[in-house]
């Protein structure tokens, strides 16, 4: 039986703590909309997406006020597009990221994930034209994210991709400067990129998924610093636990609205993410949460093994409330959206190089980092390569989401708004690694055994 | 489908009659009620039963939020289904 003091902590969760469902992902297959002709192509993407998630932003809503809880968020992933455009006879993939917004727009969603390539391994045609795409794409649409895998464990790591994407990168930023390279924070360099994942940028729909799809993301940093504040000064193995039976409470929740959802669409649900996402909303931070657990600022000595823990217990109290767990699940660390990251760059505490290491042991990888605009392409690359084969190594999925800000310098912030938040522009290392990324080819795939 | 009613505010004469004669009004049935008054401050959560109601689900939780506006209560009405994923296994 319920009683009073359940309920009442639940709603301080919500009220206070900000607890929330971070996103409904409806995923949707787009192979059948391939056609010769774009135009065609283009109207089969808008017209399918628009059917399948016509109903999705009200079914959020009813959810949302029924069950009082808010759903931030609802959004859309797609078929990477460079598989879907691939048979049109076009060299300009721009048009299917504009198809991309306009249903985006039409269904209400805030974005829309998708514009991807898989180029691991090696680029196919269709591969090519995207990427080169990506640039004018993040320039004329509003909603639309995307994103390019160009290592995995199984394949190694596509250093010309790697070098490529160094100068799309670039490329946006220089394109968007007009709104401080704004197009960057909707781009994602993957390694291991996952096929399930409900966040964005980095959403889309995996060529091994169904049709379509329910996938939710929860999050919770507020409420898990809230349950430390009670352990204060206890051994970790408590930190451990009272992590754990947070992450379940936060988790079951989660589960819950997808079942809901998933039932009310009449989609199939996929998966939970158990990932711990933060905002810039002061009390929903995991920077926190870390210096919660001892740390004067996070960032100094002790920040990795703090996050370590926090990433496991998390995984470890979610993975049994939920029937599917899959996404990225874990600890993000998205600087400009983390109010007490933000605060430890700026103090100089937290730099990329201690992000770099904090990759190893939590999900996802250098995120949301503004760098000077006169960052060249070739250490931004070389910054890709190193977040590549942290993730590739490791057998996980590591990101790469940066915004060298158009004449910006370090100190300097970038202003981004609502749940981006506002970016810090950190100092990168001054020495080249120019040679290194014009060698090109492939880094082989790392050995998985002899691991130590 | 029953749901949780919970009203939190400063405690003043009526509340409980003025919620309760609310809810009978749009047919919702209590099934049980928990409240305390601590300095002043009064809580009360409340398990109903609304699968008879005259209204939406969705439209009860809005006029029973503006009700809670008009006496200056924060007055919310949520599924119980939230509070059962959360607290039992």
């Amino acid at each position: 039986m319920l009683n009073q003091k359940n309920i009442l902590e639940t709603i301080e969760m919500i009220d206070k703590q900000h607890l929330d469902i971070r996103t409904i992902t409806m995923g949707i297959s787009l192979r059948d909309c391939a056609h010769p002709d774009a135009k065609r192509c283009c109207e089969k993407i808008y017209d399918k997406i628009c059917k399948k998630a016509e109903n999705l932003v009200k079914t959020g809503e009813d959810i949302e006020r029924e069950f009082g809880i808010p759903i931030v968020n609802k959004r859309i992933s797609v078929t990477p597009m460079s598989m879907v455009a691939e048979s049109c006879e076009t060299e300009d993939y721009v048009p299917f990221a504009v198809a991309m917004d306009s249903a985006a727009k039409s269904c209400g969603v805030n974005f829309i994930g998708g514009f991807s390539a898989l180029v691991q391994k090696g680029f196919t045609i269709g591969d090519r034209k995207l990427i080169a795409a990506i640039p004018e794409a993040l320039a004329q649409t509003e909603f639309v994210c995307s994103s390019v895998n160009i290592g995995s464990t199984r394949a190694g790591i596509n250093m010309d991709a790697v070098a490529e994407m160094g100068r799309i990168i670039k490329a946006t930023a220089e394109r968007t400067k007009d709104r401080q390279g704004l197009g960057c924070a909707k781009l994602v360099v993957f390694c291991n990129a996952v096929e399930d994942n409900p966040f964005m940028a980095g959403a889309f729909h995996g060529v091994g998924e169904g049709e379509c799809v329910i996938n939710v993301g929860v999050s919770g940093p507020g409420v898990v610093y809230h349950a430390l504040q009670g352990v204060k000064g206890a051994p970790f193995d408590v930190v451990a636990e009272t992590v754990k039976k947070t992450a379940f409470q936060v988790t079951r929740m989660g589960q819950l609205v997808a079942r809901e959802a998933s039932s009310r669409l009449g989609v199939p649900f996929g998966i939970v993410d158990l990932s711990l996402a933060p905002t810039p909303a002061i009390g929903d931070s995991v920077a926190r949460i870390l210096e919660e657990m001892g740390l004067e600022v996070c960032g100094t000595h002790g920040t990795t093994a703090a996050l370590a823990l926090l990433n496991d217990a998390v995984k470890k109290g979610g993975v049994m409330a939920s029937g599917h767990v899959g996404g990225l699940s874990g600890a993000f660390i998205p600087v400009s959206e983390d109010e007490g990251m933000i605060a430890a760059a700026r103090e100089g505490t937290l730099t990329i190089d201690k992000l770099e290491a904090m990759t190893c042991v939590c999900s996802v990888g250098l995120d949301m980092i503004a760098v000077p605009g006169d960052t060249s392409a070739d250490t931004i690359s070389a910054i890709i390569a190193d977040e590549a084969a942290v993730g590739m190594v490791n057998s996980k999925t590591t990101a790469v989401r940066i915004i060298p800000v158009p004449g910006a310098k370090v100190g300097d912030m970038m202003e981004m708004g609502g749940l981006l938040g506002s970016a810090p522009v950190m100092p990168v290392h001054a020495a080249s690694s120019a040679a290194f990324i014009a060698r090109g080819g492939r880094i082989p795939a790392p050995l998985q055994s002899l691991k130590n | 489908m029953r749901a949780i009613v919970t009203v939190t505010g400063k405690d003043t004469v009526g509340i409980i009659g003025g919620v309760c004669t609310r809810l009978s009004h749009y047919n919702i049935n209590i099934l049980d009620i928990s409240q305390t008054v601590l300095q002043g401050y009064f809580t009360m959560t409340m398990v109903v039963d609304a699968s008879q109601a005259n209204v939406e689900f969705g439209e009860l939780v809005k006029l029973m939020g503006d009700y809670g506006t008009e006496r200056h209560l924060s007055i919310r009405v949520q599924r119980e289904d939230i509070f059962d994923a959360m607290h039992k296994l």
